[in-house]
């Protein structure tokens, strides 16, 4: 391992981990965090099921269900296109680097 | 209704900052998006605080609501133009709302928040502050607000359109999946439900499609029966009831806010599940 500390997402105080699957991760172009990036959980069939603006840091977070997802990213300086697998309750973590 | 008279761009809307009579209006539902820049002169409501009732589940009163206008600054002659984050679910939310306390010239910046950021136009931090009005509201126009009652007696009868994704049509899912899964209420959705999703009817920026790609959405609904839209808590099934009543003219559809919140906290009633 090369030493960088695991970044896990911040949750509010009730949010059970062991119930919740939690997606997130960080949006990036060129190597720097993207605020304000608009993303999008896309459900297996490619519908919509949610979407968040990003952090000050880039950072995004959905709670969602066991099973296969698209993340779709919109921002006014890229986009991108991400697909994540969730096989339980958990944390998933995806980094979308921006194209 | 047509689509000019409700709807207004990106373009109208900052071509028109400074008109008089002319108020732009932010609602989000995480009203930190406003204090970190919001298009330049336009005042903040918080759907929560300003628009609820602080401790039964119900909206402000008519007396409330006027102080509320009042305080904002906006008058009754005002062209109310509201937009917001959440891909404006929030603005639609409050323009039903205003509609329901029968303010007349109010209208929905398209794309809302979103298209605006995306198109890298002005945001501002300054403070807003409007002279105060003494607004005037009306009674509750209940022709386009539906209780639970009615959304039961509906199942079998009446349209029922459920404007959520389609896992938390299913059951899959109990709230859009930006808030966490674990809710009291039971999943699933009324019987008889039509599933259309809510962001069928807009494109990805946020803009709402055409009249024509609306109308083909909506063509699996009888729409000279009554209708009632619905989502978790009513602000999504405000954008549909937006694009049906206001955008293709659709009279008669009301908006149930208490929505799934509501009817999955119900004991008793019959409810469908597919998961």
């Amino acid at each position: 391992m090369c030493g960088a500390p695991t970044q896990t997402p911040t949750l509010p105080a009730h949010v059970d981990i062991e119930k919740e699957t939690v997606i997130y991760g960080t949006v990036s172009k060129d190597g720097n965090p993207v605020p304000a990036a608009y993303v999008r959980l896309l459900d297996s069939t490619g519908e919509f099921t949610a979407e968040v603006v990003t952090s000050a840091t880039g950072d995004y977070r959905f709670f969602a269900a066991p099973g296969d997802w698209t993340l779709s990213v919109l921002h006014n300086s890229g986009k991108a296109r991400q697909v994540v697998s969730a096989t339980g309750p958990g944390l998933v973590e995806a980094t979308i680097q921006l194209s | 209704m047509s689509r000019s008279e409700v709807l207004v761009s990106a373009d109208w809307a900052e071509q028109n900052l400074n008109t008089p009579g002319i108020v732009l209006v932010e609602v989000d539902e995480d009203t930190s998006a406003y204090d970190g820049g919001h298009i330049a002169g336009a005042v903040k409501l918080d759907w929560k605080k300003d628009l609820q009732d602080p401790v039964i589940r119900d909206f402000v009163s008519k007396d409330q609501f006027e102080a509320l206008l009042s305080a904002k600054g906006i008058g009754n002659d005002d062209t109310v133009v509201l937009y917001g984050g959440n891909n404006n679910w929030f603005a639609a939310y409050a323009y039903w709302y205003f509609k329901l306390y029968g303010h007349e010239n109010i209208k929905l910046l398209d794309g809302g928040r979103k298209k605006w950021e995306l198109d890298g136009r002005e945001l501002s931090k300054d403070e807003v502050n409007r002279p105060t009005t003494s607004y005037h509201a009306k009674e509750q126009d209940t022709s386009i607000r539906a209780f639970r009652d009615e959304v039961v007696a509906a199942i079998g009868n009446k349209n029922l359109l459920d404007i959520r994704s389609p896992d938390e049509y299913a059951g899959k899912l109990l709230a859009p999946a930006h808030l966490p899964q674990e809710q009291s209420q039971r999943a699933g959705h009324i019987p008889g439900a039509v599933n259309v999703p809510w962001s069928k009817a807009a494109n990805e920026d946020g803009t709402f499609k055409s009249d024509d790609e609306l109308r083909e959405l909506y063509s699996q609904l009888d729409l000279s029966k009554d209708s009632i839209a619905y989502c978790r808590i009513g602000e999504r099934s405000s954008h549909s009831w937006f694009a049906l009543h206001e955008l293709l003219g659709v009279d008669n559809i009301k908006n149930y806010d208490g929505s799934w919140t509501e009817y999955g906290s119900l004991v008793g009633v019959p409810i469908e599940k597919s998961v």
